[in-house]
This record gives structure tokens, sequence and C-alpha cells, in this order.
């Protein structure tokens, strides 16, 4: 970029903006991340502002001896997986399907998904529902419910549409493919970008969901982690604010050592993964955008 | 004759009818099956007398919510919650993007991007408990640096004042980055051609943001200002549950969780059938009306 004299202030003023963005969305990350290290004391008193006080390990050590984390850890790796893979199955050969100009009914059938967005039942006739199958603290619920994600097949019925040109799908069917054979051999192989993103939005939607396990499970022994999360940070919180500060100073105790160390915790698989994924889930919000 | 066709057709694609089944019979059984279900909004519904069944009252639940002090309360509530999340986060995404789209170095900017992008896969459970980490009353790091320098500590979570600053800001900071892709990409695709001549007719960056950019991005921002309008009255359930407490509820009580607490904990289902479908309903026009309102006004609509 080329910069003129009288743009010099503009841009030495928009890098100071850019590094005020930078900072707002930084600090809180980086605060959590130090004061998982330092004493729970100089945390409490607000020293630990810029670097760790006090180093210790103490705050992860608690962590790993309480077992409903790693409880909670099992189910939410065992409800993202599986659930990530029923919303693929749901997802993606619809999407195709819709994106297939020869598609009887196509637009019939469109108008069927894009309905559900913008009227639905509601959370109570849902619960209802759910609680006359008899999926209530069930498994099932917690890795069916939200299969299928409207928006995102859209997503990737624009991707097929603008991506798998009409011409290679005619030959392959002078060639003899089955429309089945087809999708599997042609057209998933040259979606891998779409699959990746679509995958990356399911499991992290899975990871951070914590509403189905608070409505669909009863039973506390198979809560995924953010559930437990929630339990252990802020209903210790709840209570002070209602003034119970007493009856939770020894759950708050154990649970102010560690409670840094938790957040981190929880949030690591996607902190990690993120860097090597984020462009493809930025690839993800421009596709979307494009139907717009 | 024409059904004989239309079956030969449907026949002929079958393999297509095939993966569409595991979301047809999905949508069929989680999103069309409750909306039978909104019957119960006009009965004293009974799960075991079951919609057909039950006792038919017809609008007494929507009548009983017009005529509760709640309903004075929380639809207030949930109108101020979004709007002042509209009015405070819709600009930033556009400030962030327009601000990095005149960041020289390629490499600064990217690092902004990432940093301000991470906070969008925070879950909310942790967002919340980073809300308290750093407002909490005890053993928050504002009150715990007040109190290190003599100052009182201040009840910022259970302030029902508060509790609407912290709910939109905390929101502001985790969506400012994500919600500035769509806009870096719309400012992307300006023809460079429209910025070199603007430069050699010796205009300033701020007259190019003003004359290029800006126009660029106008039919971005008033499609997201019509998604958004059309939100007013849906304030998500997530985040504003696990900000609550029993100090913060005159202000932190909305629809949706005054439903689940209706509905799912006091078991009243015809009653809370009823507000969640009247909310339905007025989001239903919200969307169409604002819609309708940006055909006329711009020629952009989304329906």
């Amino acid at each position: 970029m080329r910069i003129f004299g009288k743009d010099r202030v503009f841009v030495f003023l928009n890098y100071i903006l850019a590094t005020v963005f930078l900072l707002i969305a930084l600090y809180p990350l980086y605060f959590v991340v130090i004061a998982s290290f330092s004493s729970a004391d100089a945390v409490v008193q607000g020293k630990v502002l810029l670097y760790p006080q006090g180093i210790t390990l103490s705050g992860y050590k608690a962590m790993l001896e309480h077992t409903e984390i790693w409880s909670g850890y099992y189910y939410a790796i065992l409800y993202t997986i599986v659930g990530t893979i029923i919303n693929l199955i749901c997802t993606i050969p619809a999407a195709y399907a819709l994106s297939r100009r020869t598609l009887p009914f196509r637009w019939g059938i469109n108008l069927y998904f894009m309905i559900t967005m913008f009227l639905s039942g509601g959370l109570i006739p849902l619960y209802l529902l759910i609680n006359r199958l008899k999926l209530v603290n069930t498994f099932t619920i917690m890795v069916l419910l939200g299969a299928v994600n409207v928006w995102n097949m859209i997503v990737c019925r624009t991707f097929f549409s603008t991506n798998i040109p009409e011409e290679l799908i005619d030959a392959a069917k002078i060639d003899g493919s089955s429309e089945l054979g087809i999708f599997f051999r042609i057209v998933l192989p040259l979606s891998k970008a779409i699959l990746a993103v679509m995958i990356l939005y399911f499991a992290v939607g899975h990871w951070n969901d914590y509403r189905t396990s608070l409505i669909y499970l009863r039973n506390t022994g198979k809560w995924p982690l953010q559930m437990v999360l929630r339990n252990l940070l802020l209903s210790t919180q709840m209570e002070i604010a209602q003034g119970n500060e007493t009856s939770a100073v020894d759950q708050l105790l154990k649970i102010q050592s560690m409670k840094y160390g938790v957040i981190i915790a929880s949030s690591f698989p996607v902190l990690v993964i993120y860097p090597f994924i984020q462009k493809y889930f930025v690839k993800g919000v421009m596709i979307g955008a494009v139907k717009g | 004759m024409r059904n004989k066709k239309m079956l030969l057709r449907i026949k002929k694609h079958w393999q297509l009818y095939l993966l569409l089944l595991p979301a047809v019979l999905y949508v069929a059984v989680f999103d069309y099956a409750p909306m039978y279900g909104l019957l119960g909004a006009f009965e004293n519904f009974k799960p075991y007398l079951g919609y057909l069944r039950s006792e038919w009252v017809g609008f007494l639940h929507f009548e009983r919510f017009f005529s509760t002090n709640a309903f004075a309360k929380i639809v207030p509530n949930t109108i101020k919650l979004s709007v002042y999340s509209l009015v405070a986060g819709f600009p930033i995404p556009i400030i962030l993007a327009l601000c990095l789209n005149y960041v020289p170095s390629v490499k600064f900017k990217k690092l902004v991007q990432n940093i301000t992008y991470a906070p969008h896969f925070i879950s909310v459970v942790v967002l919340v408990s980073m809300v308290n980490v750093f407002f909490g009353t005890n053993n928050g790091l504002i009150n715990g640096i007040r109190d290190s320098l003599g100052m009182d500590r201040i009840l910022f979570i259970g302030d029902p004042d508060i509790f609407r600053h912290l709910y939109v800001w905390s929101g502001v900071w985790q969506g400012m980055g994500w919600g500035s892709i769509i806009y870096i990409s719309a400012l992307s695709s300006v023809d460079p051609g429209l910025h070199e001549s603007a430069i050699v007719d010796g205009a300033s960056i701020l007259q190019r943001i003003r004359y290029i950019d800006i126009p660029t991005i106008v039919p971005v921002i008033v499609t997201l200002l019509i998604l958004d309008a059309g939100k007013v009255m849906s304030v998500g359930f997530d985040k504003v549950f696990l900000m609550q407490n029993s100090l913060n509820l005159s202000a932190s009580e909305v629809i949706a969780t005054y439903v689940y607490k209706r509905g799912l904990l006091n078991a009243e289902y015809g009653y809370s059938t009823a507000v969640g479908l009247f909310n339905s309903v007025i989001n239903l026009i919200l969307l169409i009306t604002v819609n309708q309102i940006s055909k006329k006004v711009s020629d952009i609509g989304i329906l």
C-alpha cells in the first residue's frame, strides 16, 4: 500500500486502533492463562495483571483429582464424535441432492427445509414430544438433537452447486455411474474443503453445548464437560449472589483454586486446533455469505 | 396420466431421494411434529390426555399472560437487551473491518484477525465464567484491584442495570472479530481501480472510505441489519440463563428463560407453549415487516 503525506496521520492512528482491538480481544484470554499458574491468593487480591505471581500448578492438580471433570471429558468427546457423524449423514447428502437441478420437486423440498428456519414449535412442544418418544435421559437425544442444521445445509448446497460442474455429473452418468456412485466416488472427494468446514462447525457446536444436557439429561453422571463446568463454576456464583456465602464456602475454596485451569482445559481442544482450522471456519462464513 | 409421469420421474431419481431421506425424516419428527404441539397453547394441556383430548380453552393462556406482571416485565427486558446488543454490537465489526483494511502490514493484520476471531469459539459457559472472573464480587479481578486500592467492592453481577452492560459487552467482545469477516471479504471485493483513480485525484484515505468502501458494504450492512432487526424479540436462552441470579432477575428474565421455567420447571405446559407461540409469531411478523421495509427503501430483501 502506498501512503501519502496527508494519510500518514491516519495510518498511524489506524495502527493504534488496530492495536486496541487486538489488546481488548487478547487480554481476557491472557489473564485466564496467567491466573491459572498463579497462587489463588494473589489472583483474588488483584495482583496478577501482567504476569503470573507465586507460580504454582496446584490449580491444575486439584482439577486432575476431580473425577467429574474426567467423566465430563469422556462424555463430551463421545457426544461430539457421534453427534458430528450424525450431523454429516443428515446434512451433506441432502445438501448435495438439493443442489442437483434435475431433482424433481426441488423447489418444494427446499421450501420444506427453509420453513423450519422461520417457524418452529418451540421449546415446550419439542420437549413433550421427546418425552413421549422416551428419549429424555438417553444417549440418543444427546447426539441426535439438531442433526439437521438448515443454515449449514444451505451453505453446503451453495458449495456443491458452484463447485461441482454439471458436465462432470453428466459425463459420469454416461459412463454408467449411479447417482449414489457419483455422490460417493466423485462429489465427496472433490468436496474436502466443505467437509472440513462442516466437521469443524458441528464439532465445536457439540463441544460447547450445555443446553441439551440441561434440558434433556437428568442423569448427572452422563453430563458432558460444559454442563459439569456450569455446575462447578456458576452454581456457587449464584449462591454467593444470593447471599448464601457460608454454605458455599467449602465448595468455593476448592473451586477457587482450580477455576482458571478448568476454563483453560475445557477450551483447550478448540484453542489448540484453532490456528490450524481458522481459515476453514472463515471459508465457511464466506460460502454462506455468497448466498446471503 | 400426469401422476404416472410424476411417479416415473421420482422413480428415476430414487437414489437422490435416498440421500435426502435422513434429513427429511429428522425434520418431520423434530421440527414439524412439534408444530402440531402448538395446539397445546389453546388447551389446558395434560400429557396423559394428549392434544386431542385435553380441554380446549381458546385464548385463555394468552389473556392470562398479557395480564400478568411478568408480561410487563419480560417483554421490555427482552427488547431492551436485544436492542442494546444490536446498537452496541452492530457497528463495531464494521469499524474493525474498515480499520484492518487500511493496516499496511499484512502480518499485523493477520495477527489481529486471528486473535479477534478466537473468542467466537469459546463456549458460553466459559464466557460467563470469564465475566465472573473479572466482575465477581469476592474473587473478581476488578474488585480485587478496588479492594487493594482501599475502595469498596461493587456487586457487579447482582446488579440489574449492570447485568445489561455485562451481557452486551461480553457479547461484543466475543462476536466482533467473527462479525467482521463478512465485511472484510466485501471490502476486498472492491475494484482496486477505483482506489487507484481516487488516489490519482488526490483523495485521502478518509475520503476513500466515505465514497468507495462504505457504499460497497452498504448492501451487506442492510442485509445483516434486516436479519438482526427481525430478532429483536428473540434473546437466546443460553447466555442469559447462565448470567441470571436472584438479584438481577428484574432485568435478566427474558421470554426464553421464562418459558423454560414455567414450562419445564413448573410443568405449566399449555401456558408456556402459549408464551412461546406468542414470541415466535411476533418474531415472524417482525422479520416480514423489516424485510418489506428494506425492499421498499433499498431494493434489498432476504425473503
